[in-house]
């Protein structure tokens, strides 16, 4: 009794101490969300140029930690102002899903120079804080638990203050309520979204820091689990609602303390995304808000602009195809066979998710999440069952529908954005089971020693035969969707997402086609998995990460949205370009993030048009 | 036995009463209008008959069978159709595309059958239309047309253009279009003319009397009471979610409470009676949805 007692007490502390960084990190998204009506990607990455920062401060500069913490709070509110002034309000005019799609390119741009400046590896952040341990009662707390309690509790009673008796956090609340209203009343409403971001980002940079401090170490991707912790808090309390958001905070720190001391620490994250996903679907309003119904929808509008595609004429696509299907025999290079297999795999990748979310508009972050299944789903099947490659590939697909379309299926209520976060947390949830279900997956270790890739017993030995396979299943794919999306089905697709209510009105059952439209898309994404599992022969939870998910929708707007073709060059030019420029290969990513935010600005609707 | 009958139909938003125990039938082959102050409860009138809002209580009755508990997709199956205030096209589809939504309910491969066989035989006749299946598509392709060329020259060149280049009243007469092509057996027409210039208006007007001669149930929400008078056989007028009044056109027009329900209480002296002439209440204000 007395230990549990104790473990009880340890872990409420650790997870209130938690709690109050998810709660920094939260309501600096509530605020943004508030008066931006803006869900910041970039938040994340905020918090980690924070940590860095602070890190850069305390080990490299040797300045004393309250030093520290005044060039995270100017560092971090230059930024805040930057990623204002990019994400937001310079796409004003744009598709209203824009500035959100903007802050993924913003937030892969700072991951990117992060990685770049300090490398990948996790640098070691020694405490500059005294190691003392004050005891109450048996236990004891550190000085750490307390600067982050007490910045917690300070940064929000300076929040209240700040926006219950200043000018300016009038302006804040007013234009929360109602930007118009605002800017007709005389309120700058730039001035103040600045300010939105500015303070949130400060907020969030300090977060960053303490949890630095608090783990003793900073890494470049500590970014996009903070950022989804953030939001995952946020929504718990209410979407945009700052008191909401702090108790968000803690309550989601408090549940993973004690779900981890019950289930193990490889189950942390997995609360956080299960949080999201059931709050999204029984009560989107969040836990604190009196609000019966969902809040409007944040960024309604189809994601898809009008434009007028491009006419690829068939003979230019049979030339291109049939200049593919050569190349191997005219070039011999392992490289560049490898490199453009990718870019086939990517194009799969593309397809499939350009046929949710540019064909019927439900807007996929997951979709790493579908092709992991396809890839474990057929190494078990070769592996546990025996099955021939030719018969697991088709049966993962398959499964991969089955269970894919399964695992969106209670997501069908939700509408436009709700949609693409929902699916990001579907998409973490699959990587957190396969990293859990070691009975099945064989855990941290992954499967190894998977066959070749091989059709009908012809084994795919050299990389010219892998290429001809990842070929011809980009042609398959391509010819069904080509065929689905121009007939009948492809046309209710398209009204379901120009208009839903309209859609819904003229007769279209929204669920059975949106059923349909995560089947082939998973489908698809399935089949690209199983390929690229036995053609790297070893998988584990990390060869899917949602990084591929924003990659392939990154492809997919480069191309233009629903546009089969567009999917295939996009994928092609994203992924041979930095190869075949050496200079760009380490900058990849940067190129990615830059290439997503000039689209977005300039280009939205892609190089070929949307569809 | 009347074709579609309101019992005591309400909603209520939050305890405000949008619609307030409306009763009414529509016979086959009638054209009732619905008139009304802006925010009287006549677009929610319509989304309760049109199943894209749950009335509060009250019942709604086709052919003397209860609509009750249906999802919005189900309604068009049982011949309801609409347009919608605003105007709803695919932006990014084309006329023609439009259009063929609105058979979408007819068409064999989006029929109901056993639970995910259903799904896999509407996936398999995309990829590979057996030959009824396509010589359908040519069938509702050839019906489209027809349907288009009710309008003249308005939509027939402009088939494969996107909806969203159509003018303001070509985008409201893409909408007719697309719920004829569901074949309805009542036809719900929301402010058909909002927007429209006098002679765009008349051409509404000739319209909307084509589809008369062709027996279609129409109801209709209007405030341009000239076209209201001219098409009605009955009119219903709505003020504060209730119906206060119901007859024919020349009744309606000298009933007191609907000049009160327009003008407020009455005069001193005797005002001019709102319908004379060409008034009408057009604004631009929303009514509840």
């Amino acid at each position: 009794m007395e230990d549990f007692l104790r473990t009880f007490f340890d872990q409420t502390v650790n997870g209130l101490v938690i709690g109050n960084i998810y709660a920094l990190t939260a309501v600096g998204l509530a605020i943004i969300f508030g008066v931006g009506n803006l869900i910041n990607f970039a938040h994340g990455s905020v918090y980690m140029v924070g940590a860095y920062v602070g890190w850069v401060c305390v080990t490299r500069l040797g300045l004393p930690l309250p030093a520290a913490f005044g060039v995270v709070v100017v560092v971090c509110g230059l930024l805040g102002m930057l990623i204002e002034r990019l994400g937001l309000r310079s796409l004003q005019n744009s598709a209203r899903i824009a500035p959100l799609l903007a802050t993924i390119g913003i937030s892969f741009v700072l991951d990117q120079l992060i990685q770049l400046t300090f490398t990948r590896a996790p640098q070691s952040f020694p405490s500059p804080l005294p190691n003392t341990r004050f005891p109450i009662g048996g236990v004891s707390i550190g000085v750490i638990d307390l600067l982050i309690a007490a910045t917690g509790i300070g940064s929000a009673a300076v929040l209240y203050l700040f926006l219950r008796y200043t000018k300016l956090g009038w302006a804040l609340r007013a234009t929360a309520q109602d930007r118009d209203a605002a800017q007709q009343m005389g309120v700058n409403v730039n001035a103040v979204n600045q300010t939105a971001f500015a303070v949130a980002s400060i907020l969030g940079g300090i977060a960053g820091m303490l949890v630095g401090i608090y783990f003793s170490t900073v890494y470049p991707t500590m970014s996009f689990q903070a950022g989804l912790k953030g939001f995952a808090a946020n929504l718990l309390g209410g979407l945009g609602n700052v008191p909401g958001a702090v108790l968000g905070g803690l309550l989601l720190g408090l549940i993973e303390s004690y779900g981890v001391s019950l289930f193990g620490a490889t189950y942390r994250n997995l609360f956080a995304y299960a949080i999201l996903i059931l709050v999204l679907l029984l009560r989107p309003q969040g836990l604190f808000s009196r609000q019966r119904q969902a809040p409007p929808e944040p960024l309604t509008g189809t994601f898809v602009p009008n434009s007028k595609p491009i006419h690829v004429p068939p003979w230019a696509i049979a030339v291109a195809a049939g200049a593919a299907l050569l190349l191997p025999l005219f070039v011999a290079n392992p490289y560049v066979l490898q490199v453009l297999t990718n870019a086939w795999l990517f194009s799969m990748i593309a397809l499939s998710i350009t046929l949710a979310t540019g064909t019927a508009g439900q807007t996929s972050l997951g979709h790493a999440g579908f092709i992991a299944i396809g890839a474990y789903a057929s190494a078990l099947l070769t592996q546990r069952l025996g099955l021939p490659f030719t018969v697991a590939l088709p049966a993962a697909a398959i499964l991969t529908a089955l269970l894919g379309t399964l695992l969106v299926l209670p997501a069908f209520r939700l509408r436009a954005h709700y949609v693409a976060i929902a699916t990001l947390g579907i998409g973490e949830i699959v990587n957190q089971m396969i990293l859990n279900w070691d009975w099945l997956t064989n855990g941290v270790m992954g499967i190894s020693n998977l066959p070749p890739p091989s059709f009908f017993g012809r084994e795919a030995v050299r990389i010219q035969d892998v290429y001809w396979y990842a070929l011809a299943l980009l042609g398959i794919a391509a010819l069904i969707q080509w065929r689905l999306v121009r007939s009948p089905l492809g046309r209710t697709w398209r009204a379901l997402r120009d208009d839903d209510i309209a859609a819904q009105s003229y007769g279209i059952n929204l669920n059975r086609y949106k059923t349909l439209v995560f089947a082939s898309s998973t489908l698809i994404a399935g089949m690209t998995g199983a390929f690229t599992g036995h053609m790297y022969s070893y998988i584990n939870h990390e060869s899917f990460t949602n990084t591929i998910s924003i990659l392939g929708l990154t492809m997919v707007i480069l191309g233009g949205m629903g546009n089969l073709i567009g999917a295939v060059v996009g994928a092609v030019a994203l992924i041979s370009l930095p190869e075949f420029f050496r200079v760009l290969v380490d900058y990849r990513y940067l190129v990615y993030g830059l290439t997503l935010l000039l689209l977005i600005r300039f280009r939205p609707q892609g190089l070929l048009g949307t569809v | 036995m009347a074709l579609l009958e309101l019992n005591s139909l309400s909603r209520n938003f939050g305890g405000v009463l949008a619609v307030d125990h409306v009763s009414f039938d529509l016979h086959a082959g009638e054209t009732v209008s619905v008139i009304g102050p802006n925010g009287a409860g006549k677009t929610t009138l319509f989304n309760l008959i049109t199943g894209l809002d749950q009335p509060s209580s009250g019942t709604i009755l086709l052919d003397g069978k209860a609509l009750t508990g249906l999802r919005v997709d189900q309604f068009v199956e049982r011949g309801i159709a609409r347009t919608f205030q605003h105007g709803r096209v695919f932006g990014n589809m084309s006329v023609l595309e439009n259009v063929l939504i609105g058979a979408h309910s007819r068409r064999q491969a989006a029929q109901r059958g056993l639970p995910f066989i259903e799904l896999v035989r509407e996936l398999l006749l995309a990829l590979w239309p057996s030959p009824s299946v396509a010589a359908e598509e040519a069938q509702l392709r050839q019906q489209a047309l027809e349907i288009l060329s009710l309008f003249g020259e308005r939509l027939l060149p402009r088939l494969q253009q996107p909806a969203y280049s159509l003018s303001y009243a070509n985008r409201r007469r893409l909408e007719m279009a697309r719920a004829l092509a569901s074949q309805p057996r009542i036809l719900l027409l929301d402010e058909p003319t909002a927007g429209m210039n006098p002679t765009e208006t008349a051409e509404v007007l000739a319209f909307i009397r084509t589809l008369k001669t062709r027996n279609l149930t129409i109801l209709l929400i209007e405030h341009k009471l000239s076209l209201v008078m001219e098409l009605s056989d009955r009119v219903i007028v709505m003020d504060n979610g209730q119906k206060i009044a119901e007859g024919k056109p020349h009744d309606v027009r000298n009933d007191p409470r609907v000049i009160e329900a327009y003008l407020g209480h009455p005069a001193p002296h005797p005002s001019p009676s709102p319908f004379s002439a060409e008034t009408h209440f057009h604004t631009e204000g929303t009514t509840t949805s």
